[in-house]
């Protein structure tokens, strides 16, 4: 499967994206945000960083970037589109995915590993993951408190979009375990059809057993059994 | 010049240099000459009273590439075509005003130095400095210097992956912000800040210019006082997004187009002056820049304001003049301006001109060679009284308080968990590393080699206080353990000497005892010292700070998925290698137990480097047979500290077995005595006969079990109690400013 990886000014997990993409058996390229074109691509990535600083609203700037345009389509047209940290930071901007991430209710930029279940497993994106365990993947944002309108949050309930919860070691979602004060303890959403998945923690780092896990792949590997 | 006083001030210029600057000139400066020559001449620049020294650092050995002191950051060779360059630098003076942007800063500036030699930038430390966490003022200082290390380092995406931190009065109001950057690259995309070639073009690349920063090195070189808050324009800003687009545009024309370019040199303290003339200095060239080329944020700049602005993420460009084009057009397709501001000269010259009116004319080695001063040097009475006191007249500790004692140097500002700062760094992106901050040295790898680094910071003030040669030899011991903790050789050291104004006697024994100190140990480990800073000045009108030659110790380990940890495994035996449990009561001397029981510093240091040294080497030898299952470093707090650390990284429960604690119970507990290891391991007999033949004390201290008690000598304490003293201390003394953080997040 080939994947692209979009490289906005100021990105910065491009590399470790197609890191792991490359380990577990994608093509996968970066694209610069100029570019307007992506067909060919079976997975388009929006990895982490800091998109043009993120001065303003994370991801505000971004989401009015040529390669936008190119995104929407993609996702629209049925492809699979993941955005990662800065990356579900510009779907919400850009309205692709419902909802808004704000800062952590520490206030604090937060790096540590966190621990994730997924409830829902007819997406591309988690249909190889195991409804009785956690995954160790780690989280590394400033703003990433997930919050919705009470109908968004009924919708992504109801139509079982929430893809993954923070939880604890043992698997239990509760308020200890939410590591940022997102709603519900939502740690990523799909879009109503499930081609388009936001998440905040960054799977990309828990690539190999050497960092610390490898329960990142999962996903990946989820993706690459559609083919 | 009427206002000539109120120059030199402003430049930090005394009248004697003026007339040197005169005699040499052989007339009276231009205002843009004596600006530019105060700033070259500042001791942030120009190390005037701390270069006199520097012969006593050993600087080379067969890896080193770099010579001391000539490029913006050491380098080392690693082997298979691979380089590490790295260095540490200050940012205190900022960092006491706007503790935001002077740390944020100090971090911009840090990787510039790296990148300018076309490095990639693959890691970030600190060290860090603060009085007392009981005054707000000092919680205020250390939340900003945290959130702005943060803020700069998290943007542009290189990981922050240790570091250290330690509160003492003498901090309060001069707080210490050093910066560490580690660089990784091709042999062959090593670059030189240098100026040659006559009629190459000189490239500003980057940010706009403007009024920030101005006098930045000068402020950095005076004392601070009640004053000083008036100087806050004198701190830059930071722009990390566009420092970001720098480094991905300065590794990429090193990676892709080294052949275009003949130098490229970041532009920090002094700004364009010092970035222009220390290029054309290491080229013996000359420089002939336009300041009207230069690109401005600000109206009305004088050229005086142009050459020594310190605006932030801003690199000087010396491309073959067939490539100019090429090279800016590359630098555009990154969306960052470059700008032709000037030519490179074969005349030796400095020539500044506004328009056609030159304002400066003056030989660049003028400029580049300041007056050195060697100063008279005397020992603190105080201090010298306070390191011959004979601890073991004071009263030992009573077993029964034990327990209690281990539960306030937990908790204790200085020994709590580092968690609430390190959590707010990203030390991961990357994706490199391989230990994670919270143990003794931080490891990452590099990919596509098996080796790995493993890079530390430290120095306990206290002791280089109250003895400066030894205080200085036990931060290299102390860094060197940290890294061989972790499984690797330590290879090299790059420092930054924090001390008080050199001008004072006392000041000036401190800084010349701490560098011999610093060269012996650094001998003895057979690391290098190959980049480094100086920071003096650090007083406020309450006294000088602690001196504090923060030592940054990088190691190579041989394979990086064999690095160690702090944690061992159940039923792992452990031991005490490198010295004897019996300590005697000079080893609390400067310690964390003496300063927070007493808060007193005194008695008498000691180090033996050939056993530091043995011990290291005996230690990495035990991790290359496979007997280690995890190792820790003795430091801080001592035996009892260090042991129970290995039981919070582990979850697991200690067994002591029945030990002869000597003499002096405080000592054999929290006595910090140096060149100590704990390891663990699933061999012990091995371990044992590994050391035969060698005259290096090694006792088997007890069991790691799968239990929730910890247990050593008298101290018998649940672990999960221990725990949460010490995991929460930070947090608790530094949560006291809010009533309620939104949750229960930790």
């Amino acid at each position: 499967m080939r994947a692209a990886v979009i490289v906005f000014p100021g990105t910065w997990s491009d590399s470790d994206t197609v890191w792991a993409l490359e380990r577990c058996g994608f093509k996968a390229d970066k694209i610069w945000h100029r570019t307007s074109d992506l067909t060919g691509y079976d997975l388009v990535v929006l990895p982490g960083g800091f998109s043009y600083g993120d001065y303003l609203r994370c991801g505000a700037i971004a989401r009015f970037s040529p390669v936008m345009g190119a995104v929407r389509m993609h996702a629209e047209n049925g492809g699979l589109l993941i955005g990662i940290c800065n990356g579900f930071q510009i779907l919400c901007e850009a309205g692709i995915l419902p909802g808004v991430l704000m800062r952590n209710s520490s206030l604090q930029f937060r790096c540590k590993d966190t621990y994730l279940i997924s409830e829902t497993f007819d997406s591309a994106f988690t249909s190889g993951l195991d409804r009785n365990r956690t995954y160790q993947i780690p989280m590394s944002h400033g703003e990433g408190r997930y919050v919705a309108s009470s109908a968004d949050l009924e919708m992504l309930e109801q139509n079982d979009q929430i893809a993954f919860r923070y939880a604890s070691q043992s698997g239990e979602v509760s308020p200890e375990a939410n590591p940022n004060g997102s709603i519900a303890n939502i740690a990523g959403i799909f879009n109503s059809q499930k081609n388009v998945l936001g998440m905040m923690p960054h799977p990309e780092r828990a690539c190999e057993m050497l960092l610390g896990s490898e329960d990142g792949n999962r996903i990946w590997e989820s993706v690459l059994s559609q083919a | 010049m009427e206002h000539l006083e109120t120059l030199l001030s402003q430049v930090a210029m005394s009248e004697e240099e003026y007339g040197r600057l005169v005699d040499m000139l052989d007339r009276e400066p231009t205002e843009v000459e004596l600006g530019m020559t105060g700033a070259l001449w500042s001791e942030h620049c120009g190390y005037k009273h701390s270069k006199p020294l520097f012969h006593h650092f050993p600087t080379t050995g067969p890896h080193v590439l770099t010579e001391a002191g000539a490029e913006n950051a050491g380098a080392i060779d690693i082997g298979d075509g691979w380089v590490v360059v790295f260095k540490i630098e200050s940012h205190n003076h900022p960092s006491a005003l706007e503790p935001y942007e002077g740390a944020a800063t100090g971090v911009g500036g840090i990787l510039r130095d790296i990148f300018a030699m076309g490095m990639r930038p693959v890691a970030l430390l600190n060290s860090l400095r603060f009085g007392p966490l009981t005054e707000a003022h000092n919680r205020t200082l250390l939340r900003g210097v945290v959130s702005g290390i943060g803020g700069y380092g998290n943007c542009v995406g290189v990981p922050t992956v240790g570091g250290e931190i330690q509160m003492h009065t003498s901090y309060s109001g001069n707080p210490l912000v050093n910066a560490m950057c580690v660089g990784v690259g091709l042999k062959t995309n090593l670059l030189s800040a240098v100026a040659e070639g006559e009629g190459n073009p000189i490239v500003l690349v980057g940010a706009d210019t403007g009024r920030d920063g101005i006098h930045g090195a000068t402020f950095a070189s005076v004392e601070l006082d009640e004053d000083s808050a008036s100087r806050r324009p004198a701190v830059q800003v930071g722009h990390p997004f566009l420092e970001k687009l720098l480094m991905e545009a300065c590794v990429g024309l090193a990676e892709d187009h080294s052949d275009w370019i003949v130098g490229l040199q970041d532009l920090g303290a002094a700004g364009l002056t010092s970035s222009a003339v220390e290029a054309a200095d290491r080229g013996n060239s000359g420089i002939d820049i336009d300041v009207t080329l230069v690109p401005r944020r600000a109206e009305n700049m004088t050229a005086y304001e142009v050459m020594l602005s310190e605006s932030q993420e801003r690199m000087l460009v010396i491309p073959h003049r067939k490539y100019l084009k090429e090279v800016i057009e590359y630098f555009k397709s990154w969306e960052i301006n470059a700008t032709e501001i000037g030519i490179v000269t074969s005349n030796g010259q400095v020539t500044i001109r506004e328009n056609d009116t030159v304002v400066a004319s003056m030989p660049v080695n003028i400029m580049t060679n300041p007056p050195m001063y060697t100063n008279d040097t005397a020992i603190d009475p105080v201090v010298e009284l306070l390191a011959l006191e004979n601890l073991s007249l004071e009263p030992d500790i009573d077993p029964l308080i034990t327990t209690d004692i281990l539960f306030d140097l937990l908790q204790s500002e200085n020994l709590s968990s580092r968690r609430w700062v390190y959590q707010q760094y990203d030390h991961q992106v990357l994706n490199n590393t391989v230990l994670k901050p919270g143990g003794d040295a931080a490891v990452i790898r590099i990919k596509g080699l098996k080796q790995g680094l493993a890079v530390s910071t430290d120095c306990n003030g206290r002791a280089v206080y109250l003895n400066p040669q030894v205080g200085a030899a036990l931060a290299v011991a102390e860094a060197a353990r940290n890294v061989i903790a972790t499984g690797a050789r330590p290879v090299a050291v790059t420092d930054c000497l924090n001390f008080g104004n050199p001008e004072k006697n006392e000041v000036a024994y401190q800084l010349e005892k701490s560098i011999i100190g610093l060269s012996d140990a650094s001998r003895a480990f057979e690391t290098p010292v190959i980049s480094g800073n100086a920071s003096l000045y650090n007083e406020t009108p309450g006294g000088q700070i602690m001196p504090t030659p923060t030592i940054g110790m990088l190691g190579v380990i041989s394979d990086a998925a064999s690095r160690l940890t702090i944690s061992p495994k159940i039923g792992n035996r452990i031991f005490l290698i490198g010295g004897s449990v019996e300590q005697s009561a000079s080893t609390l001397a400067a310690s964390e137990f003496q300063w927070t029981r007493t808060g007193r510093i005194a008695g008498s240091l000691s180090i033996d480097l050939k056993l530091a040294r043995e011990t290291g080497d005996l230690i990495l030898l035990m991790h290359d047979e496979g007997l280690l299952s995890a190792a820790h470093d003795v430091g801080d707090g001592g035996i009892a500290v260090a042991l129970i650390e290995m039981s919070f990284a582990s979850g697991y429960g200690f067994r002591a077995n029945a030990l002869d604690l000597g003499e002096r119970l405080d000592a054999a507990l929290f006595g910090e005595g140096p060149s100590r290891f704990l390891v663990a391991t699933d061999k012990p007999d091995l371990l044992i006969s590994l050391t035969d033949g060698y005259s290096i004390p090694v006792t088997e201290l007890g069991e790691v079990e799968a239990t929730q008690n910890f247990s050593f000598g008298p101290i018998d304490v649940d672990l999960g109690e221990a725990y949460t003293r010490w995991n929460l201390g930070l947090d608790r003394i530094i949560g006291q400013d809010f009533t309620d953080d939104g949750n229960g997040d930790f």
